[in-house]
């Protein structure tokens, strides 16, 4: 074993019995923390799996993923709130949820007609400006910063700076009881979690088991030979852009329920997206779980745990990310899954 | 190959004309030009050559350097009298070369793990330090105050900028000129020039017995260095530092300050710098109002259109446009001798 190994082994040893010592004298708490950390993982992995789905195949890093992922939030809200808000109160609430009903349909018609909306988007936007330019890959993130930029820019003028958020329906509880008197939320814990499965099953079975997969697996190890075969790559691209967006699009209306829809959040979903890719590899289904996964948890535990006795490091959490970044790099430059391009 | 870095040596004329014409600017215009549009160009000009350096040169597009001019800013008004922050009062001047000190060694540890990537990766990673450098000053308020550091103290050199903006003018001026014939001298010597060889050919380079890393992470300590002083004069023209004025937001803007100056031109820099403080300034003047899309509050759609129009046409910049167009007019055959010069001088850098 080489020295670095041999080092993180020893460190991920230090850090399992520090969370066991942490589960041992309050269980309750870390339950909820570790849950935290899981609905956390899972919204990250619905995102980055997008991110890393369009990279892998086009080599395309596209910087306007997180512009996607709010722009798909907003629009679930404007179409929530123009079609399906059923006045109830006086309505002079400013937030629009405490007095406002909705149905099981005024949340999942938003999250499906916005999901596809972003879905048209982003093959829009492919088309036009990264069609042409095939190849040049800092050429097409330039590209795309850009319209990250001007996305960013117009969504605040279109709805203001003031954090929103999207309404759940009014018939879902707002927490369930777990085993041990753990109460955590409805939506997190179910909704999110199980979605993020879902997804990540039909995106392992559309990989593996379809035509379309098995064109997207080849073009990711070679692209000329896929297309000297005959086969539309163009038409490919636009299936896995108009995949990717989605999966950026039904993310942005999930965490618009879960966390927050505000500016700010394009730039925190790429970071955490390019975060996750990073550590999994770019490109890699598998790693976009793994890396979403120890990002969230990472995220979870440094926001609750980093206080020894009484010096409160809880602050510094950025660290930990940042930290966990760097020693992956230090080991694997490619990420976990990563191979070369 | 990369055919769009210039290996013309100095134009040691033209650049005698614009430092005269710079040095006496200050009897043909207002105090508000002076501050608001040369000295501000003048330091972004700086922190944009380094990422310019790294890309014509390493050809790695770097975008930690507003992380890192962000921690060399931060440092400074740390260890300074100022309100908000540490506030450990020492003097200006140690606390300057702490600062470039500071920003150094952060800037050869990014580099250290960033330059084992190429490419795109390169990009992304860089991306990833500087947005944690953003949220890092944004939690811990100890060290970025609850408003920013404020009334920062600065070297008695500049007097009080306030009253007579022309010592903060002069010195950032002989600082930008210094930092340009650095950079350019130093793409010249023998480590200047294996570094564009790793550019080029790091396999090459690797066989001939050069240490490609080591060249790569040395050069991001050099722009590191340089980002540093951009940082620092930052806080000398701002006199405080917030976490906000170190965001993604203005990542981007330094890099679209390179893209416009042209990604493979160190002068590029400083042309890009004075074109984004002009439009920054003026285009509310002129910047007819299209209901909430486009207007005067609608500045980053601006400079995004700006920058989207200059990546699709020209990836050379302003200085690529000339270029272009004396490529044009001097037909096919000094083309073919100076490469496709419209094509992707990015791409070629990379791949």
């Amino acid at each position: 074993m080489s020295p670095t190994r041999i080092a993180w082994t020893a460190l991920v040893a230090i850090v399992g019995i520090f969370l066991a010592i942490k589960a041992g004298q309050d269980l309750r708490l870390f339950t909820t923390v570790t849950l935290n950390g899981l609905t956390l993982a899972a919204l990250y992995f619905v995102v980055a799996s997008g991110f890393t789905l369009i990279f892998g195949l086009m080599r395309v890093v596209n910087m306007a993923h997180g512009s996607l992922y709010l722009l798909a939030g907003y629009l679930a809200l404007e179409i929530q709130t123009r079609f399906f808000k059923e006045e109830t109160g006086l309505g002079l609430s400013l937030s629009g949820s405490s007095d406002a009903e909705y149905g099981l349909l005024g949340w999942v018609v938003p999250l499906i007609v916005a999901t596809l909306l972003i879905g048209l988007i982003g093959v829009v936007l492919q088309q036009v400006f990264l069609r042409w330019n095939q190849g040049q890959d800092l050429r097409q993130a330039l590209i795309t910063i850009a319209l990250s930029v001007i996305i960013a820019d117009q969504m605040l003028a279109a709805f203001g700076g003031i954090s929103k958020d999207i309404a759940t329906p009014s018939a879902w509880p707002t927490s369930i009881t777990l085993p041990g008197d753990v109460r955590f939320g409805f939506f997190r814990g179910v909704v999110v979690l199980g979605s993020a499965l879902l997804i990540g099953l039909v995106l392992w079975l559309i990989i593996k088991k379809t035509r379309f997969g098995k064109i997207v697996r080849a073009g990711v190890d070679d692209r000329d030979m896929v297309s000297a075969l005959g086969i539309n790559v163009n038409l490919v691209f636009m299936g896995a852009v108009f995949m990717g967006a989605m999966l950026a699009g039904f993310g942005g209306v999930l965490g618009g329920t879960m966390i927050s829809l505000a500016p700010g959040q394009d730039t925190a979903f790429l970071l955490n997206s390019l975060i996750v890719v990073i550590i999994g590899g770019m490109g890699s289904l598998g790693g976009a779980a793994i890396g979403a996964l120890a990002l969230g948890l990472v995220d979870a535990y440094a926001d609750v745990y980093l206080s020894f006795g009484g010096v409160d490091l809880t602050n510094y959490s950025i660290i930990v990310t940042f930290a966990l970044l760097v020693g992956v790099l230090a080991v694997r430059p490619l990420g976990l899954f990563g191979r070369p391009a | 190959m990369n055919p769009v870095v210039s290996t013309k040596r100095l134009a040691w004329p033209v650049l005698a004309v614009v430092v005269v014409i710079a040095a006496i600017a200050p009897l043909f215009v207002t105090d508000f030009f002076l501050n608001v549009i040369l000295t501000k160009a003048l330091w972004l000009g700086i922190a944009a050559s380094s990422l310019i350096f790294l890309a014509a040169y390493g050809g790695m597009v770097s975008l930690a350097q507003v992380g890192i001019y962000g921690i060399a800013g931060m440092a400074y008004a740390n260890l300074v009298l100022a309100d908000g922050g540490a506030a450990i009062a020492i003097n200006p001047w140690v606390a300057l070369v702490l600062a470039l000190f500071i920003a150094t060694v952060v800037g050869l540890g990014f580099g250290w793990i960033a330059a084992r990537s190429e490419g795109i990766y390169f990009l992304m990673i860089t991306l990833s330090f500087s947005v944690l450098v953003f949220y890092f000053f944004s939690q811990v308020t100890g060290l970025s105050g609850f408003g920013g550091i404020n009334s920062v103290d600065l070297p008695a050199i500049l007097g009080s900028p306030e009253q007579d903006p022309l010592p903060r003018y002069f010195v950032t001026l002989v600082v930008a000129v210094l930092v340009f014939l650095w950079l350019g001298a130093l793409s010249r010597t023998a480590f200047g020039l294996s570094l564009q060889g790793v550019r080029d050919e790091p396999a090459r380079m690797r066989a001939l017995g050069f240490n490609v890393t080591l060249h790569r992470t040395l050069a991001f300590g050099v722009a590191a260095f340089v980002a540093g002083i951009a940082g620092v004069l930052s806080v000398f023209y701002n006199t405080r530092i917030t976490p906000g004025s170190i965001n993604l937001a203005q990542t981007i803007d330094i890099l679209i300050i390179a893209v416009i100056g042209g990604l493979y031109r160190l002068e590029g820099a400083w042309v890009g710098a004075l074109t984004y403080a002009l439009i920054d300034n003026y285009s509310r003047e002129w910047v007819p109002e299209v209901g909430n899309i486009l207007g005067p509050a609608r500045f980053n759609t601006l400079i995004g259109v700006l920058f989207l129009v200059i990546v699709l046409a020209s990836p050379g910049g302003i200085l690529g446009i000339g270029d272009q167009l004396r490529a044009r007019f001097r037909g096919p055959r000094r083309e073919a001798q100076a490469g496709p010069a419209p094509g992707p001088p990015a791409t070629s850098a990379i791949e």
